[in-house]
Formats: C-alpha cells, structure tokens, sequence
C-alpha cells in the first residue's frame, strides 16, 4: 500500500433529476484533472467500477422520498468523511417536495393506474433533515464552477469560498441593468443567493429562486413588491414554492404569502 | 429442471436508478423485468393548478440532460392550447437550441456511457488512459453542444431563456456568429466521432422493430411535426393518446407505452434516422454512407453510429440556423389576452426519442391536467423484448457475460431513467 492514497470520492443519487451530477461530467475542461486527483469510488451514472466506502468526500444529490432512502442515507453518511449535498433536491426538497403541501396519496392515484405500486413517503426532505451535511452547494441546478470550487476546497481541507449573497449584487457586478426598475417585471433576484451569474435578468426575464434563499433574505418586503407588480396572492405563494420549497424562508415566505392576501 | 436468475441491482452509465431481473426456467426465458425504482417525483399531480406560464421551467426538472426536450414539448402543447403559433426566426432558435442539446447528450452518451462497453473499459476515465485523444475529442464535442445551450439559454441544465410563445430575449446576429467557429470545429469532430464508432465490432443481431419517430415535410424532426412509424401510422399529436397507450407494471415505477391493440415499439435515433433519412442535412447523410451504415438499421448495438451521424446532422444544422438568421421583430408571440378552456398536445424529439405532454387548462390558464410520456416510458417495453430474444440466444454463456450482456443491450437505447421516473440493477433467476 502506498503511504499516500488519493482521495476516494463518491457520487450517490436520491430523487432528482440527475442534473447536479451531470454537472461533474459537464466539467469537460477539468473533467480528466479531477478524475486523476481522485480515486472515484462509487459515481453509477459515469463508471460501472464500484469500490467499498469509506469515502473521504461524497456528493449527494436528490431529496429524500422512500423508506429505503431513510436507511441508504445513514449508510452513506456513515461511510463519509466529509458529505456534501449538490442541488436544490438534496438541500431544500427539490420541486418534488411540492407534495409536502398536498395529499400524496391523490398524488399517488393521479398519476399511477396501480397506485400499490409504488412505495413513497409522503414527504420530499433535505439530506440535512436526516443526517449531519458538511456544506450545502445550491442551485436547482448547481453552477459546475462553484462544483469545482468545492470539490478543490474540501481536498485541500479549507472552507469552500461560496458567497451567500443576493443575486443583485451578482447582477450589478454583471452590469446588468434592473428588470424591476426598468421594466417592472417581477424579480426574486433581492432575496435568492447568487451563484447562478444572475442570468435569468442578463435575458431580460425575473429571478425564480433556483438558488434558494440569500443569507439574509426580506420576503416580507419582496412579497409586497410582488403584490405591487400586480401578482395575486396565490401567484406570489406560488413563486416561493417552486424549487426550493423547504428552504425555511422561502417555506415560510409562501405561507404567509396567502395570508397576507386575506388581510388585504 | 434448472432455474436461473440474472439480476443486475443497480445499472450504472445511465440515467437514473434502474435494475433487470430475468428469469430462465428450463431454458426458456420465463419473466424480463426493466425495473425502474427511481421515486416518483409525481409531476403530473403537482402540475395541477399551477400556470401554463410555468410549465417549461417546472417540466425541465424531469431531466437534467434533456431539459430543452421537455420545455419544448410543454411550449408546443401549451400554444396549441393557447391557439399561437410559432414561426420564423424563433422557430429556427428553437431547432437552434435543441441542436445543442443533441450533440450534447449524444456526446455523452457515445463517448463516457456508451463506447467504453464497445472497447472494454469500465468508464470513460479509464477509457482515457489508453485512448486519451478519443476521450479528448469527445468532451470538446460535447462543450460545443453544452456552450451552444448555454449562449442561447443561459445555462446547459435547465436553461432560463425559453417561454411559451418563444424566449425572452433573442440573440444579435454577432453573439450568434461568436460560436460558428467552434461549431465548425465540432462538425469535423463529429464526423470523425463517426468513423470512429463504425470501426468498433458489434454483435450479430437483428430485431423487427416498430420504429416511431417525428416526421416534417422538409426537415429532419426536432422540435415538432406528425407522429408516424414503419407501420403506416401518421397522426398529429394530439392523436397520441388513441394510438398508445401506458400500463403499469408492478415491478415499475415507470409506466410502459405499447401501440393499442399493438405491442412494443421503438422510438430515438434509430427510428428517426430509419423514418427521415432522406431529411439528413448533406453531410450527416454523405458520413452515413462512407461508414458503411445502412438506410435501416436493426442491429440496436449499431445505434452508437447513428447517434455519431445525428450528431454531424445537429452541428451542420445549427451552422445552418446561424448563417441565415436574422433575428426577430419581436422575441415571442404574445399570449392572446383572453384564454379559454382548453387542451393542448404537444410532441419533440428528446435525444432518446419522443416526448408527448397534454395539458387541459382552465379559462384562468391554470393546469387542470397534465399527462407526459418520456421517451424510456415508450422504449421500456421493447427493451424488455430485446432483452428476451438476446438471453434467449445466449443460454450457453455464464453469469457473468450474460449479465454484462444484458447490461450493454440497455445501454444501446440510452435509456433515461430520471425521465421515466429513472434506471437499472440486473436480477438474473434461471429456474
């Protein structure tokens, strides 16, 4: 055995759309560097290779949604070094947690001829409702860079450099000028966390929130201003709950956006 | 009497989370079972009461490497509903963008998932130690596909720039002729992605296929177009649900399409290429023909090369779409500003094969119905055939080679289990 092993890492799925793993694989510039700085344990969507844990770094991407993911999750953690959930399934339940709000066993029966079937919790939750996260990569889906950033920071054993700021200052940095101010058209933008290079307004359309709540969001003052550009309080309730559903402000943020609604 | 079970519990180069299991009883192939254990995410109950507005944003998430798929299939649905009709310059950005897409997810497919199966490797990584230009052109082929994406969307996974009616913003002519370099880069990549796909060794196989595809009067298919096959069928779209139709398996987690009173049939490159090949732009077809490949392709192991030709077809398309484009008077074909109830259908050409959404809408233009059929939905059962007739000609090989056997006749459809719900784990019984 040589004194010094690369690191293993490995890549697990839970429900998702497989986006944030195909993030690494989109990475074709750096794609061969990290693969030689790492040994890839276990990564199903890319290598039949599956080799034992433990793992000194894991990616999880998804939210948890069956019974057997409650066990497979704490097995993963066990196994793990350091474990880094990627994507808005794995940290705020992913737009599968729209469930949370409704009856899934209608859902269940809407969608399947034999509902028995399927074995589903009635929840969609984050992996940090189940067992202890290093650090949380946003984005629905994450940006492959930030994915690199991470990747690097944890082999180096230092803390990732991800800002936790609003996707404004992205957007002023960017020299966009404001959609909102300018157009008028709705924006999330005050209250989402960057990363994404605030494209949405470089093309002209609002912020959806895809990175989730910014460190120190006011979504009392953001669904006012929504109200203000016309939205109704259903069509508010609705853009906090899209993709990043779970994530505690933006949870909280659609609740009260209904209730509001009946104040006024 | 022996009894045999071959079982696969997690297949992996694919999409998704999925297993096989197959049963042998006295040398006769008694049960095949594609199981598809990726969670429901139940898209198709949480879409209710949500706005038209939001279905290509919601939609993408059902797959993160065919995103443009699905916000295209959900766009033509909703504007048939709607009664607007896209045309033009936008329509051409829209091919443009799925152009993108193509090469991207065939990329992937020929190069990290597929091609180590041909050449002995258990992924692209270790295939790159040995052949590292191979791998190297590959990813630069697939950039290409993944920066076109990105100029046109924003973003290669779940890109923000299409809305029902068209995009938010359209491209200048320059931002657009930014990129022609590197596509006629990717163009020769591509073609020599070709040459070199068509010198791997295939097994000896030929099935009876049903082939479904789109078909356009002068186009190879990509964003729309009449359903047809090899069998007679043609109907628009919104004969979709007369025509096929889902069963639930209870193995599944995905619902599985056969032809009404019909059985399996196969939709994706092979069947486009098999149903349009006289739409391939001239150099895509003049690349089939110097790799030998033939007008109708039977041996699904081929698939690979026809994936390295739609490839060269979606470069010299895009180059097309770049040179004549002039952008349009406006970036999307407003709503019309008073909607009524109504049901739209719409179909695409998803790298994998057809992508069909039906949406029912209130006067409010809220969703009060949602039905998608993902392209593995509809290949799953023909896998399941193929699967039957190849294990059943294979008797004699042992676990092992049968179980990576079965494993690579999978990975031939480029299945897409996160679309389908998602993929594959091999449980093998021999009775």
């Amino acid at each position: 055995m040589p004194a010094a092993h690369k690191p293993r890492l490995a890549v697990f799925k839970f429900a998702s759309c497989d986006g944030c793993q195909l993030s690494v694989l989109d990475c074709e510039d750096e794609l061969l560097a990290v693969a030689g700085a790492v040994d890839i344990a276990d990564f199903r969507e890319a290598s039949s290779t599956v080799l034992d844990g433990p793992y000194d770094l894991t990616l999880v991407e998804g939210s948890v949604t069956t019974p057997e993911d409650l066990h497979r999750i704490q097995e993963i953690r066990a196994q793990s070094r350091a474990l880094v959930t990627i994507g808005a399934c794995a940290t705020a339940g992913g737009i599968q947690a729209l469930r949370n709000f409704a009856d899934v066993e209608e859902f269940r029966k809407a969608v399947y001829a034999h509902p028995e079937y399927i074995k589903t919790l009635a929840t969609s939750t984050p992996i940090r409702d189940h067992v202890t996260v290093d650090f949380e990569l946003r984005g629905c889906p994450i940006n492959k860079f930030q994915l690199l950033e991470v990747i690097t920071a944890f082999l180096a054993r230092r803390a990732p450099n991800i800002p936790t700021e609003s996707v404004c200052i992205e957007c002023k940095r960017r020299g966009n000028v404001c959609v909102v101010v300018a157009h008028g058209t709705p924006c999330l933008g005050p209250v989402t966390q960057a990363g994404c290079g605030a494209i949405c307004p470089s093309f002209h359309r609002g912020c959806y929130g895809c990175f989730g709540p910014q460190d120190t969001p006011n979504t009392d003052s953001m669904t006012k201003n929504l109200a203000r550009l016309g939205m109704a309080p259903a069509e508010v309730q609705r853009v906090f709950r899209t993709f990043n559903s779970m994530a505690p402000a933006f949870r909280a943020a659609g609740i009260a956006a209904v209730k509001e609604g009946e104040k006024a | 009497m022996t009894e045999r079970t071959i079982a696969v519990n997690y297949l992996a180069r694919v999409e998704g989370e999925g297993a096989l299991r197959v049963r042998i009883h006295d040398r006769t192939v008694e049960e095949v079972e594609l199981k598809i254990f990726e969670p429901p995410r139940f898209f198709e109950a949480f879409l209710r009461g949500r706005s038209y507005r939001e279905a290509p944003d919601i939609t993408a998430r059902i797959c993160g490497i065919c995103p443009v798929a699905y916000q295209m299939s959900s766009c033509n649905a909703m504007e048939q509903a709607l009664g607007i009709s896209v045309t033009g310059a936008v329509r051409e950005l829209r091919r443009l963008l799925y152009c993108g897409e193509w090469i991207e997810s065939h990329a992937l497919h020929i190069y990290l998932l597929h091609a180590p199966d041909f050449l002995g490797y258990p992924d692209a990584i270790a295939l790159a130690k040995d052949h590292p230009e191979a791998v190297k052109q590959g990813l630069a082929l697939k950039k290409v596909g993944n920066a076109l994406m990105t100029l046109l969307g924003g973003r290669e996974i779940h890109p923000v720039n299409v809305r029902i009616g068209g995009f938010y913003r359209c491209p200048s002519r320059e931002e657009l002729e930014a990129i022609r370099p590197d596509l006629v880069h990717a163009l020769e990549l591509a073609e020599t992605t070709a040459r070199f796909v068509a010198g791997l060794t295939f097994p000896k196989i030929e099935e009876d296929y049903e082939f479904v595809s789109l078909r356009h009067p002068d186009e190879y298919p990509l964003a729309d177009g009449e359903i047809v096959s090899n069998r007679g069928l043609r109907i628009p779209p919104s004969k979709y649900d007369e025509t096929f139709e889902e069963i639930h398996a209870p193995y599944s987690n995905a619902l599985q399409s056969v032809r009404k009173g019909g059985g399996s049939y196969l939709t994706g490159p092979m069947a486009r290429y098999a149903l349009n090949r006289d739409r391939l732009s001239a150099r895509a077809r003049k690349i089939a023909e110097e790799v030998g490949l033939e007008p109708i392709v039977t041996n699904p192991y081929r698939s690979i090369i026809v994936r390295a030709v739609e490839t060269v077809f979606a470069c010299e398309e895009a180059l097309r779409i770049i040179d004549a484009y002039r952008p349009p008077a406006a970036p999307f074909v407003p709503p019309p500003d008073r909607l009524g109830p109504a049901t739209g259908y719409g179909v695409s050409e998803a790298p994998r094969g057809i992508l069909y959404h039906r949406y029912r809408l209130d006067a409010q233009g809220l969703i009060q119905d949602a039905k998608i059929v993902a392209p593995t939905s509809q290949n799953q059962k023909r896998i399941e055939d193929d699967l039957r007739s190849l294990v059943t000609r294979s008797l004699d090989l042992d676990e092992a080679a049968l179980t990576n056997m079965c494993e690579r006749a999978i990975r031939n459809y480029d299945p897409c289990i996160s679309c389908a719900t998602h993929f594959l784990d091999l449980d093998l019984v021999r009775d």
